[in-house]
């Protein structure tokens, strides 16, 4: 019984997997951006920076999910769970990882960008050049960190009716009663496998590019 | 004019919307802060038990508390919340929600203060632990007198972000029938179908929660501060 | 009945044998000086005596109750020999008051009030009565170790232990540290290591030259300084002596 169900509970990893890596993309995008914007970015475009991150990182993804999903479907704007839960991780990752490559921007010292500049370069050709291949680089730890937040919090896009392992899970138990406890522990351990070997990867891609001469210091 | 009037229409109409909800409101609220304070202090004393555990215990005692930590912390909130409203009974332990939701809570939150706190031991010099025993306190006093006294502050920060991520990550007990804020606000919405207006609320009910929390520790921290002893820096290891 | 007698210390870290049969006895208000270049395991020895490192082999007895017997209370004994430590290892969270008196309340069960008197009378005793309420993140290096001194001192010891109290300090601010050594020299038994050959030629009763996890050779400050017997001890103390100085 337990065997048969697992197929089922591969289609959910499936889902849950793209929710993680669809809005982890969204995230480093955006993040890099606003952090970008930020950092070098004129008043208002830091103020506006500023009060997005304070939000979204201030309330409860569920209460994001919601917004997404049921607010904006009450003025007219209809997503389907799936990429409701992709906005909802992803514009929330956004705030987080914007913190992350912001500390990794500031840790590089001023004098590569006038180095930069005094070689030529236009500002922008500065930061895609010189600044944010050490910027991803140094980003690695604190990304890691963020990278296993958001597969563990795709759980709660069960909320909002994604059909990820959560509620596969839940399909399969609601039919067995008494496989209940047996398939959330198999959950679980799937959930546990991939926070592990993405932790033991990344430390072991950490290692490998760290920059000599330049020691990872993000807080974490 | 006419545009106007529309305009305050909709905000009295809203401002009556708000106070009609208010109630209902207050009751997830208080239930939030609950369920927010009770696994904080639970937390902490399971924290606390696990880091000394895995700072001071022998290897087994170490090894299972160091097991139990990155169990937990590799898994979801959600999973395991789900595990001991919907599983436990499985076992013959069936719970209330908000019981199975604080165990929950207070276990999870366990384990992440555990690490919070084993930094904060491990950076104290092993010196004056040797300089405690060697005015004759035992483990157990020194640990007691000297070491905790220090870890207890220096995790203040730390301790801090649990205390937001915790007000954020109580409304997942909704999900297992909690009635508290989110849970509330999801009531009210689905019978007056104004999501946008009453998440909106919501939402800034947790802002000037995690404000205040903030502003509160932060106080707590200065007013305990000693003279030479840092803080460890704010930890990005949970959600700020 | 020797006060203390160390006998035929071993201690083996690893494969590194690091004491290799150490064994001497002190007398009530004696002072001892052990020299030896670092890493020869003075450190280790003096942390032998009061079990912060038990020996492998050896015994020690400490007025007549043998320290090395796993029976005893060593939190007992402990608290009758005093330790410095070269990197002061104050309590960060307390005052200097607060962190002479802490093993007063604590491990001796006095109340507040007594072991605070008590504190800050030792306190005087090395000169602080003024930074009785800073902390040791206030204070300078020469500061803390005179607390030091007074922490060990509270607890009404038979014998303190110096390791090295004045390496880790600014030159001039030594002396401070060293003229409160010698004011308790008589009064109460001293074991030093130290590199200060003034201190060491005025105030010891005898000097131990220590070489490879044993005890090379030892007497009188007048002995060792002018006739020693070995001819390792003679160039080890005319390299400390052009390295320290002599005061
Ligand atoms: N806890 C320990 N573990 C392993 N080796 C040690 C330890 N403590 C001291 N040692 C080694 O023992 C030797 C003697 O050290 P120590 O007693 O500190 O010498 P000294 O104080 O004379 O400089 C050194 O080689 C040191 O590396
Ligand atoms: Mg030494």
């Amino acid at each position: 019984m337990l065997i048969e169900s697992l197929p089922q509970l591969f289609e959910g990893l499936k889902i849950t997997l793209g929710l993680t890596i669809l809005s982890l993309l969204l995230g480093s995008v955006l993040g890099i951006l606003m952090a970008v914007g930020r950092v070098y970015g004129k008043k208002p475009l830091v103020f506006f920076i500023y009060i997005y991150e304070k939000t979204l990182r201030g309330i409860p993804l569920l209460v994001i999910f919601f917004l997404i999903y049921f607010g904006l479907s009450q003025i007219g704007i209809n997503f389907d769970p799936f990429t409701a839960a992709v906005l909802g991780l992803g514009l929330r990752s956004t705030a987080y990882q914007a913190q992350i490559y912001r500390s990794a921007i500031n840790s590089i010292p001023t004098g590569q960008m006038i180095a930069a500049r005094s070689m030529g370069m236009s500002k922008l050709k500065a930061i895609r050049y010189i600044i944010l291949p050490q910027v991803l680089r140094l980003s690695i730890p604190g990304w890691s960190n963020e990278l296993t937040i958001v597969l563990k919090d795709t759980s709660i896009a069960f909320s909002i009716g994604v059909i990820d392992l959560m509620r596969q899970g839940r399909y399969i138990y609601s039919v067995n009663h008494e496989l209940v406890l047996q398939v959330l522990l198999i959950i679980a351990l799937i959930y546990f496998a991939l926070v592990f070997s993405i932790n033991k990867g990344l430390n072991y891609l950490e290692k490998k590019y760290k920059m000599t001469g330049f020691e990872i210091e993000i807080e974490r | 004019m006419v545009k106007n009037n529309g305009g305050i229409k909709k905000l009295s109409d809203f401002i009556g919307f708000f106070i009609e909800s208010l109630p209902k409101l207050l009751d997830g609220l208080y239930l939030t802060i609950l369920l927010t304070f009770i696994s904080l202090a639970l937390g902490l004393i399971l924290g606390l038990l696990l880091a000394l555990g895995r700072v001071y215990g022998k290897t087994i005692i170490s090894g299972i508390c160091a097991g139990y930590i990155e169990i937990i912390r590799g898994t979801p909130l959600l999973v395991q919340l789900f595990i001991i409203y919907f599983g436990f009974p499985q076992a013959g332990i069936s719970l209330e929600p908000l019981t199975a939701a604080l165990i929950g809570l207070s276990l999870n939150s366990g384990a992440y203060q555990a690490e919070y706190l084993r930094g904060s031991i491990q950076s104290i010099e092993s010196g004056q632990m040797v300089a405690a025993r060697s005015l004759g306190m035992t483990k157990i006093k020194a640990i007691r007198n000297i070491i905790l006294p220090q870890a207890l502050r220096i995790s203040i920060p730390a301790w801090s972000n649990e205390l937001i991520y915790l007000v954020k990550y109580t409304s997942i007990a909704y999900i297992i029938q909690v009635r508290e804020l989110t849970a509330e606000g999801k009531f009210i919405a689905a019978h007056s179908f104004r999501y946008i207006e009453i998440f909106a609320i919501i939402a800034i009910i947790y802002l000037v929660l995690t404000f205040i929390f903030t502003e509160i520790i932060d106080r707590v921290e200065k007013k305990l501060s000693i003279p030479g002893i840092g803080t460890i820096k704010r930890l990005e290891q949970r959600f700020i | 009945m020797n006060m203390l007698k160390v006998e035929n210390i071993h201690k083996i870290y690893g494969k590194t044998k690091v004491l290799a049969g150490v064994s001497f006895t002190m007398e009530k208000g004696e002072t001892k000086v052990i020299i030896g270049p670092s890493g020869t395991g003075k450190s280790t020895l003096l942390r032998c005596i009061n079990q912060l490192s038990p020996p492998d082999k050896g015994r020690v007895w400490l007025e007549g109750i043998e320290v090395t017997d796993k029976k005893t209370d060593i939190n007992l004994i402990r608290q009758k020999i005093g330790f410095v430590f070269q990197e002061f290892n104050l309590f960060n969270h307390l005052t200097a008051v607060k962190n002479v008196s802490i093993a007063l309340e604590k491990v001796k069960k006095m109340e507040k009030e007594e072991a605070h008197k008590e504190a800050m009378n030792e306190l005087k005793r090395v000169g602080l009565k003024d930074q009785a309420d800073q902390y040791p993140s206030q204070l300078s290096g020469g500061q803390k170790q005179r607390v030091g001194i007074a922490r060990a001192l509270a607890m009404n010891p038979v014998i303190i232990l110096f390791d090295e109290p004045t390496s880790a300090l600014d030159p001039e601010l030594i002396g401070d540290v060293l003229e409160v050594m010698k004011s308790l020299a008589g009064e109460i038994s001293m074991l030093v290591v130290t590199h200060e050959m003034g201190f060491a030629r005025n105030v010891a009763d005898e000097i131990i030259f220590m070489e490879h996890g044993v005890i090379a050779e030892c007497g009188n400050p007048d002995k060792m300084f002018k006739n020693p017997e070995k001819k390792r001890t003679k160039e080890f103390l005319g390299k400390i002596s052009s390295l320290y100085g002599e005061e």
